[in-house]
């Protein structure tokens, strides 16, 4: 599985919502993102890349697209 | 004005007075013109001051609003569709509680502020985090009490979480033992409020002192002293206590309120409450609302340079307080730091800790 696909999983089964609608998803979009899913989305990222993000990221990273960009800065290759 | 992601970039504890002055006029300043211009109500408010914000030298001149405001009316800066959160004050059963309306900027302004303001305690890396609370407090995803928001709060500085009371509010302690064991040589973020750690926390462990090690954690803990003061336990014991139990020493207090999130009032190692470069206090004669001398007793007026959705930026509390000095405290932050001595006399009784009934 890529990168890429493991970040969306993630997503999809965290939120419940398909791969397509994980792609667009923000912050509060669907009840599942709250502020208590987004520490289980963060804890889930950190365990599957094997990062420890900074505070700072962790309330930027407010969108699916925003947080590929914070990945990329982990050194996770968003596209291999 | 001033944006907040440029303050940001500022040393918390950084600036001395002169400087942190002029901050502060620029900012309040431009944040209760944009209040005025934004909240119909609170523009009706300024109006009947006739306070002419273009006129004012210093933030000390800019108006206060009675805490209770934000409990009768509805006050935001901004329209209903912008509103992502609204967070309520504690307030048990039959008391009015204040509503907070957030947009997504503000909100994400708060978290960043107190990660800023903390970090300066526990260091920049995020810690393993013990939660002297129940998991039930949180399970109602779309009501938090102020006590679960704090702890949502706070939950950004754990790299891993464990709640110490389970949801009988019973103290477990082989999960604690597991965590602190799989945690073993690092150091320990505990959290939560005053009331709750006496009662579940401290008063477990005296049963059985010494069964966790908790020489190398910081706790960090609010709410208020009120339930506590009532079975005459002062902050001195609650800190010796604590440590007899459990090894327990490097303790933070701090101060803050559901009105102006993010910037609350950490407690330093001489056990002073310091405001940040965020965030102000000024205490106030309770006869004609005149600046106290350091030293002097007087109501405690709020002031955050945070809140753009609400117009909360300069708050009169219902707390009383002390001055103690500003920019000189020994622990070498920069700020004012001062003593908050509780309740005034038939002020409303709240606090995080206290909406827990026994």
């Amino acid at each position: 599985m890529s990168n890429l696909e493991k970040y969306t999983k993630i997503f999809t089964e965290s939120f419940e919502v398909d791969a397509e609608k994980a792609k667009t998803l923000k912050y509060q979009d669907v009840e599942a993102w709250d502020s208590i899913g987004h520490m289980d989305l963060i804890a889930s990222l950190e365990d599957e890349f094997d990062i420890m993000m900074e505070a700072d990221d962790i309330i930027d990273f407010n969108s699916f697209e925003k947080g590929i960009e914070i990945m990329t800065k982990y050194g996770i290759d968003m596209n291999a | 004005m001033i944006d907040m992601s440029e303050i940001l970039q500022l040393s918390p504890y950084g600036l001395p007075k002169e400087e942190k002055q002029k901050l502060f006029t620029e900012r309040l300043c431009g944040l209760t013109t944009y209040h005025k211009e934004h909240c119909a109500a609170y523009g009706n408010v300024l109006d009947g001051l006739q306070i002419d914000v273009d006129k004012v030298q210093t933030y000390e001149e800019l108006p206060f609003l009675p805490v209770q405001l934000f409990k009768t009316h509805a006050l935001k800066s901004v329209d209903d569709e912008e509103v992502f959160k609204t967070m309520t004050s504690s307030g048990t059963t039959g008391q009015a509680v204040s509503k907070i309306y957030l947009d997504r900027k503000t909100s994400a302004n708060q978290q960043k502020v107190l990660v800023k303001i903390v970090s300066e305690f526990t260091g920049k890396s995020r810690l393993p985090m013990l939660i002297i609370d129940s998991p039930s407090v949180v399970k109602d995803r779309k009501m938090f009490s102020a006590r679960g928001a704090g702890i949502l709060g706070f939950s950004i500085f754990a790299s891993d979480r464990q709640y110490v009371l389970n949801d009988d509010m019973q103290l477990d302690l082989e999960a604690v033992q597991k965590f602190l064991q799989k945690h073993n040589g690092e150091k320990i973020l505990l959290f939560g409020f005053t009331f709750m750690i006496w009662q579940h926390f401290y008063k477990e462990l005296l049963k059985n002192p010494n069964c966790i090690d908790l020489r190398n954690a910081i706790l960090i803990h609010g709410g208020g002293w009120k339930k506590l003061a009532n079975e005459a336990v002062s902050p001195e014991e609650f800190r010796e206590r604590l440590k007899s139990v459990c090894g327990l020493s490097d303790i933070h207090d701090y101060y803050g309120m559901v009105e102006q999130t993010g910037s609350i009032y950490m407690q330093c190692e001489c056990g002073h409450l310091h405001t940040s470069i965020f965030s102000d206090v000024i205490m106030r004669r309770m006869k004609d609302f005149s600046v106290c001398d350091i030293g002097e007793k007087g109501v405690i007026q709020v002031l955050s340079l945070i809140p753009e959705s609400y117009p909360g930026h300069s708050i009169l509390t219902e707390d009383e307080g002390v001055l103690l000095g500003e920019d000189d405290c020994p622990c070498g932050r920069k700020g004012k730091y001062f003593e908050v001595l509780g309740r005034i006399k038939n002020a409303e009784v709240r606090g995080c800790s206290d909406t827990y009934g026994q």
